[in-house]
């Protein structure tokens, strides 16, 4: 068995539009260590939401074997794909996506309700959650009663209470400020520290520059595969954006 | 997911939304409160009906002089010509039937009353003393005619509350002799009021010895004689032996019609409870209509979610756990509209009984579990449609939309 955590195999991905196919994605062939820090790159149309989407499961692939921690999660069934989400992949979007009716502690609270974890430990954890992301004091405000920094950092706090194996971000940082963004780009940074596999789209080269990995995405296939050096990956914020 | 879990999120996703809740509520309330409302007149008429005909007496069988050829039970058979009479004889030999537990014999005729210089016309009934307890008349004053030999009787009468008023006024009745027809009466009792009920009015009537009666009438026929079964079981065999007995007494020909009164009755349960029943089913179908919008209401509602159906998927939540969410939304919605329907139809019955004291306007049991459990599975059966299009959702294209 390969360590790797994530390998894609000759994934194909074809949209119909009308007549006319269109590949998303050809037959790519990508594999992401546990622990990576990783940004996929590229301009709209290249196929980067889509092999999010895929690294999601929220979509599948029409050719090709995508394996996550060792198991082939292409076949499994959408009940067992939700499993799979459930416990080993967080989200962050762009727009949050947060649910406008719940509370910061209910929004945080929401994937160990749909897991079915038991009430008393949900309330310690999203407790928890809440002081390690600095928003004791709006554990109670709606989504519209927090800035844009908070919503971000409620829904980081939601996307890691299931402690999952990979991170999934679709341009975090796409709605907020710099300043913002750059602490929520270090809150990611930090939980890939801990050990958390971070995969970041975006169409940010200074956000992109950021990952000591960079997979550059053109027309559905992997235009570059580039690692940087340790000693350069140092100094994030000298890059211009 | 847990169930209070999804109770808690159906019921904050449906107080998300208030206007559209209440809306949907109302609309299935009102459903419900039409199916209750409805069938308490449907079956408060079928009761008003059954109460009339039961103050008659009860368990009675009625016996009438002449055949009708097409049986049954018609205003025809009460002035049938007869072609032998039906007399007190023939009256007083049922009370040998084992099944009968009293009888009557009843002659009816019209005259004059006359008292104080006053006079008026009225309705005579010639009987015995079992006929308060067969037709369960009450007294409000003095007594009923006294028991004796029936072919005898002496000169005393019972009048109805409104002869009483008419012929008396405020002055006393009782003791007093009244003038019917050419024999003279002393007033001995006097009929409660009833009011206007089916059958005879009691309240114009004179009540005499059946003897008096038909000597005044020159007559030797009976009008009815209303036999009293023992029981309500007794009612089928009293009606036999009735029927073997009068055979016997006419020299083997039947030429009396006897009824029951429980088959006129059941005839008039049949009718009203089918009726009943007809303005249940024309209620439903406002449940019906109720239960399409909660569908419309929660498409639209499934719409309008998308974004969150896509964000729920994408936090792991299985197709199943999202259509049950949106099923208990629906379900939610469903059992709040029937029980605020529940509690407004009742209310609406108690109006109704409240203005119109004599009409029972209760609803019936059957009737409100049938509107309850219909409410339910409407609400029910139309909220899979949105909740299985919830549950096949796309989460790319779910999350996409904004």
């Amino acid at each position: 068995m390969n360590s790797e955590l994530i390998e894609l195999a000759g994934i194909e991905r074809v949209f119909r539009l009308g007549d006319s196919e269109v590949h998303a994605l050809r037959r790519l062939d990508v594999s992401i260590g546990a622990g990576e820090y990783v940004a996929v790159m590229g301009p709209s149309g290249s196929g980067k939401s889509t092999l999010l989407n895929l690294l999601g499961l929220l979509d599948r692939p029409d050719g090709g074997v995508y394996r996550l921690a060792g198991r082939d999660v292409t076949t499994l069934s959408a009940e067992e794909q939700a499993r799979v989400r459930s416990e080993q992949i967080g989200f962050v979007f762009q727009s949050f996506h947060l649910v406008p009716r719940l509370s910061a502690a209910e929004n945080i609270a929401l994937p160990m309700i749909l897991a079915g974890i038991a009430p008393a430990q949900r309330a310690e954890r999203v407790a928890r959650a809440l002081c390690d992301y600095g928003l004791e004091n709006r554990a109670d405000h709606r989504p519209d009663q927090l800035s844009g920094g908070q919503r971000q950092r409620v829904a980081i706090a939601r996307a890691t209470i299931m402690r999952p194996a990979v991170i999934l971000a679709d341009e975090p940082t796409g709605n907020l400020d710099r300043a913002t963004g750059e602490e929520v780009m270090r809150l990611l940074e930090e939980l890939n520290g801990r050990g958390v596999t971070l995969i970041v789209v975006t169409h940010d080269g200074g956000l992109g520059a950021r990952a000591p990995r960079q997979l550059l995405m053109e027309d559905g296939t992997l235009r570059h595969d580039r690692r940087r050096l340790a000693e350069e990956a140092a100094d994030p914020c000298a890059r211009p954006t | 997911m847990r169930t209070t879990d999804l109770i808690r999120f159906a019921r904050g996703a449906a107080t998300g939304n208030p206007l559209r809740t209440t809306l949907l509520v109302l609309a299935m309330a009102i459903g419900v409160a039409a199916v209750v409302v409805l069938t308490a007149l449907g079956d408060g008429a079928r009761r008003y009906v059954l109460n009339e005909f039961s103050s008659i007496g009860s368990n009675l069988v009625i016996v009438l002089p002449g055949r009708s050829q097409t049986g049954g039970f018609n205003p025809g058979n009460a002035v049938t010509s007869t072609p032998r009479d039906l007399t007190i004889d023939d009256a007083q030999a049922l009370l040998r039937a084992s099944a009968v537990y009293r009888a009557a014999p009843l002659a009816v005729g019209t005259s004059e009353i006359s008292a104080g210089g006053k006079l008026r016309e009225v309705t005579v009934a010639g009987t015995t003393a079992e006929f308060i307890e067969v037709r369960r008349l009450a007294l409000a004053q003095g007594r009923f005619l006294p028991s004796g030999d029936w072919r005898r009787g002496a000169s005393e009468a019972v009048i109805g509350a409104k002869i009483r008023d008419e012929m008396f006024g405020r002055g006393p009745a009782l003791g007093q002799v009244v003038r019917v027809g050419d024999r003279r009466f002393r007033v001995v009792g006097i009929l409660a009021a009833s009011g206007q009920g089916l059958g005879m009015n009691t309240d114009e009537l004179v009540i005499v010895p059946v003897a008096l009666a038909q000597a005044m009438f020159n007559s030797n026929t009976l009008f009815r004689i209303l036999v009293e079964a023992t029981s309500r079981e007794a009612i089928e065999p009293a009606k036999a032996q009735v029927t073997e007995i009068l055979r016997l007494r006419h020299e083997g020909e039947l030429d009396v019609t006897i009824i029951t009164q429980d088959a006129v009755l059941a005839t008039f349960d049949r009718l009203l409870g089918t009726m009943t029943l007809a303005v249940a089913g024309i209620a439903a179908i406002s449940l019906a209509v109720a239960g399409i919008l909660v569908m419309n209401v929660m498409l639209v509602s499934v719409a309008q979610r998308t974004a969150e159906i896509g964000l729920l998927k994408a936090l792991g939540a299985t197709g199943v756990t999202i259509g049950k969410a949106f099923l208990t939304e629906a379900a939610m919605l469903s059992v709040a509209g029937a029980v605020l329907g529940f509690a407004l139809g009742h209310a609406g019955a108690a109006i109704i009984r409240q203005l119109y004291p004599a009409y029972p306007a209760f609803p019936p049991g059957w009737a409100v579990l049938a509107g309850l459990g219909t409410a339910l599975l409407t609400g029910i059966l139309f909220g899979v449609l949105p909740a299985r299009q919830a549950a096949r959702l796309d989460p790319v294209q779910a999350l996409a939309k904004r």
